[in-house]
């Protein structure tokens, strides 16, 4: 049987980033189509009218939509090879718990530190770090947040590894030097093929935040 | 096995709820502790040191927080009876969709609405309409959102109607007129026992907001 996959995504995008691992990681074949967001294609409002966002995994004609849940059905679709989601309910839980806190606190969170200025910048410095020890507190000793195995919440945060040096940037901190575990697990993520093969080079993330902070506060 | 369960919660909180709506539809006995929001138990504290928040379910000593995780929890571990999530993977990833759309427009959109007066107001006012309508669409035909049975985005979401009073006071706007379909579906669901007996009255949640509302603003 042919299967047909497709994903709808923006090359800076964590979110479709996240997909585009998690489809490496299974050895899925798809086609990758790229969206421009500020002129989004008929196809893309067809398949996602609620939120009108990438990523989209369109599966035999079928849309999927919001990053975390279509990692989770292509873990369940194609669960013969590199499960991503333990198979322990309690520690499924808590991968979820991970993958969800990345997702409430480091976008919003990092998005301050390229788009505000003045005081709101500083305060968004300090919640920035804070989150950062917070899950260097999760990570502990473990290779990867995932356990032995890279699995969910490794897959949910090591695309912000690409938007590294851009938040390093902005955020006027060092990852290497005040959170060096992170540090550590990006960097062996980045051993892992469908990690090393997805993210895109963090100067040029860094030149497109550049861009996008230009346009915002008209600098 | 013995097997504990403890409940973290607050009576008002419709994310709480939707943790009890669970455990009475699996059938789990459990023991309900009510939290002082405005005076944290040193247990709720440990138990979810990351967000500090209800609803936390405590399994033999070990914490599952954030609502809906909870409530996937409780499907997975107590399987036999009553499932909440459709078996099928893709039907799997639209329940969670609809939950996971839930979450993200309906809190915010109800803050605007107690929170704003004049034109911002009715800008609220129509953004909360907007998403019931969405809502309503998705339900189209179906007795529940989750087809022929109640399941997970019925739990995510009818925990609201104990709050429809509050929601249609402050935003000036009756929902039967409006969305018939949801009531019609809120009412069908309270025939279940799960339902009727976990979502306090309506009256008595819209008192406890105008309490808080009125403490807020100093009156």
């Amino acid at each position: 049987m042919a299967v047909e996959v497709v994903l709808l995504d923006f090359w800076a995008s964590m979110f479709g980033m996240r997909v585009r691992i998690a489809l490496a990681e299974k050895g899925i074949k798809y086609e990758y189509r790229e969206e421009d967001l500020r002129n989004k294609s008929d196809l893309l409002l067809q398949m996602n009218p609620v939120h009108k966002k990438i990523p989209v995994l369109i599966h035999n004609g079928k849309p999927i939509c919001e990053s975390l849940i279509i990692v989770q059905y292509i873990d369940e679709v194609w669960n013969d090879k590199s499960p991503l989601l333990p198979s322990d309910p309690y520690k499924r839980a808590q991968a979820r718990f991970w993958a969800d806190f990345i997702d409430k606190k480091v976008y919003d969170t990092g998005r301050k530190l390229w788009s505000t200025k003045g005081e709101e910048h500083e305060a968004a410095k300090k919640e920035f770090l804070e989150i950062l020890k917070t899950l260097e507190g999760e990570l502990g000793e473990k290779p990867y947040f995932g356990g032995e195995t890279f699995g969910f919440a490794d897959v949910a945060f090591v695309t912000f590894s690409s938007w590294f040096y851009a938040l390093e940037t902005f955020g006027e901190f060092s990852m290497e030097a005040e959170h060096p575990k992170i540090f550590a697990w990006a960097k062996r993520c980045m051993q892992k093929e469908s990690v090393a093969k997805t993210l895109p080079d963090q100067q040029k993330v860094y030149e497109f935040v550049l861009g996008m902070r230009k346009r915002l506060l008209g600098e």
